[in-house]
């Protein structure tokens, strides 16, 4: 600090000062607390706010629990309320989308750092950041067309022969999951890019020479080196997917149901923002939670993800 | 054995490309389709006629002005903001940096849902609470700026950061030695190294902002922009006038990167070029 002012002055740190200030305090700290607030306060129509209906309660957070329905697993029937299916579902597909994700980055990215020419290697990747540049709503878009019942997906498998009836492929979650694969393939092909290139190949190739057959190499050296990587680039991913209103809204069925739809519902169409509050609280508790396990499972740091 | 596995991986390559861009050609295609529903099958005839429909979209067309506003906002507001951190996280230490660090990483990861509703909570109570009716507090488009902005931000202090770390502080105590002013020091020494950063961290920003829809949509009270926009045309009656805007929104791109990668061929050409030259004048010196 005392260098800063030694370089640059005292109104110039000073001003920096409060442009940091007014970053994390107005847009970051002041609104995130302000949430917290108002997700314990009822909501009420405007003549009795701060009257005595107004005093703090789990009342929104107990509306999670509201509802039941019935579902079976295995033939075992059981009620749970629509709400906490939702949260699980979401969770449980925003997995299956993160390991989707590895399991066609990490091959792609092995061969990029190791096995690719590295003269076309800026060109692979131009190629590869052009739909990163296209919005997110139009490639969401772009796989409503592609898989629509009467779509060119279907076109293409009847005409060679793969199938034959039209495969209706927006049905329960699969269209948000393909989605949304599509859409964070790329944050998850990158860090792991990066982690495998920092990696040098004398030791694949002492492996090899050494007579360890080509998955032991993977298992044993550059998994584990791209560790990092593979941790960033799946928590990039979890987070997206969980958080992302776009793609289920457009991709979704009608029995698909993602946690931020019933967010977006509360505040707009419920227009209580209070109970809205709550269940975004939720999200944010759950997001933490999982960065928390994440970084401890993979043993990283907070400030190596950002890489 | 090794050969086979060599063509499997560059089949999986190809195949994997095809995966990321065939969406966007097949979007493209139905921009031209004689289909009122968008898409390419069945294939009905060529026509212009949806990019008269997309010009003629008049809220389509203050949609996409609104964009351009909010995304040069969000640009110039996260470029000075995240600058100013990148130089004050890079000239402290200890806790103090850990802890002003790690907010400004969460950032990044907290869902934009929850960035949209809690900018539109605090601004709007304010509102109530001063008892104003001032445009600050109330919905629209400049609550969509900051709370883009908050996560932006992050983004542009990384990229300034790297580039930082980099830096010879010598360059500055020399120009304190030599009588520089505070203010030149700053403008004439630390700004104009890190301009290509700065460069980046504002591309970087607009093209985020373009994209975002989450924060947007708690905030924009009744205004569009462009996503929001295509997003309702998806949901409500959807034209391939969206196509034909999807069209060109990727020539644009596709533009832009193919200028790119003729520079970065040229230049590479050059530095090949300028080695292959010392090469031989080394061999030339060593034959003398």
């Amino acid at each position: 600090m005392n260098d800063l002012i030694r370089r640059y002055g005292v109104t110039i740190t000073a001003l920096m000062c409060l442009l940091v200030a007014f970053w994390l305090v107005m847009l970051v700290v002041v609104p995130n607390i302000t949430l917290f607030e108002q997700s314990f306060r009822p909501y009420l129509p405007v003549v009795e706010v701060g009257g005595p209906k107004d005093f703090y309660s789990f009342g929104n957070y107990a509306k999670v629990f509201d509802g039941s329905i019935e579902r079976t697993f295995f033939g075992y029937a059981y009620t749970i309320p629509v709400h906490v299916m939702t949260f699980g579902l979401t969770i449980w597909y925003s997995i299956v989308v993160t390991v989707a994700c590895f399991l066609l980055a990490y091959p792609l990215a092995f061969f990029m750092a190791k096995i690719a020419n590295p003269k076309s290697l800026p060109t692979l990747l131009l190629l590869l950041f052009i739909p990163l540049w296209v919005s997110e709503v139009l490639r969401a878009f772009a796989w409503w067309i592609i898989l629509a019942f009467k779509g060119p997906l279907n076109a293409l498998l009847l005409a060679i022969g793969a199938i034959e009836a039209p495969v209706r492929w927006i049905v329960d979650y699969d269209g948000v999951v393909i989605g949304l694969t599509y859409t964070y393939v790329l944050f998850m092909l990158f860090p792991i890019y990066n982690a495998i290139s920092s990696l040098d190949t004398n030791q694949i190739e002492a492996a090899d020479d050494l007579g360890a057959s080509w998955w032991r190499i993977h298992m044993r050296i550059v998994l584990p080196h791209a560790k990092p990587g593979i941790a960033s680039g799946c928590v990039m991913v979890f987070m997206l997917s969980a958080g992302s209103l776009l793609v289920p809204s457009i991709l979704g069925s009608t029995t698909s149901q993602w946690f931020t739809q019933t967010i977006d519902q509360w505040f707009k169409d419920a227009l209580d923002w209070n109970t809205a509050s709550a269940y975004a609280f939720i999200l944010l508790l759950l997001c933490t939670v999982f960065v928390s396990i994440a970084l401890k499972v993979f043993k990283v740091k907070l400030s190596d993800i950002a890489k | 054995m090794h050969k086979l596995r060599m063509n499997l991986a560059r089949l999986y390559m190809g195949l994997f490309l095809i995966f990321m861009l065939a969406p966007l050609v097949v979007m493209s295609g139905a921009a031209f389709n004689d289909n009122r529903l968008p898409s390419i099958v069945p294939w009905k005839g060529w026509t212009w006629r949806w990019f008269d429909a997309m010009i003629n979209d008049d809220r389509m067309m203050v949609a996409f002005g609104n964009t351009l506003v909010v995304a040069v906002a969000v640009a110039i507001l996260s470029v000075i903001v995240g600058t100013a951190s990148a130089i004050l996280i890079n000239s402290i230490s200890g806790r103090v940096r850990t802890l002003l660090y790690s907010i400004m990483i969460s950032t990044i990861l907290i869902p934009g849902v929850v960035i949209g509703i809690s900018t539109m909570i605090l601004w709007t109570k304010m509102g109530n609470a001063l008892g104003t009716e001032f445009f600050l507090f109330n919905p629209g488009l400049h609550l969509s700026v900051l709370g883009q902005v908050s996560y932006i931000a992050a983004m542009v202090m990384l990229l300034v950061l790297a580039r930082l770390q980099s830096f010879d502080a010598g360059l500055e105590e020399a120009a304190l030695d030599l009588g520089a002013s505070h203010s030149q020091v700053l403008r004439r020494i630390l700004l104009p190294y890190l301009y290509p950063a700065i460069g980046a961290g504002g591309a970087v920003a607009f093209f985020q902002s373009i994209e975002n829809y989450n924060v947007t949509q708690f905030t924009r009270g009744g205004m569009d922009t462009l996503t929001v926009y295509v997003f309702s045309m998806v949901r409500s009656g959807v034209t391939p006038a969206i196509n034909a805007l999807a069209f060109l929104l990727i020539m644009v791109t596709l533009v832009l990167a193919l200028i790119y990668e003729i520079n970065r061929r040229r230049l590479a050409r050059i530095e090949a070029e300028r080695e292959a030259e010392a090469r031989r004048a080394a061999a030339l010196e060593e034959a003398l």
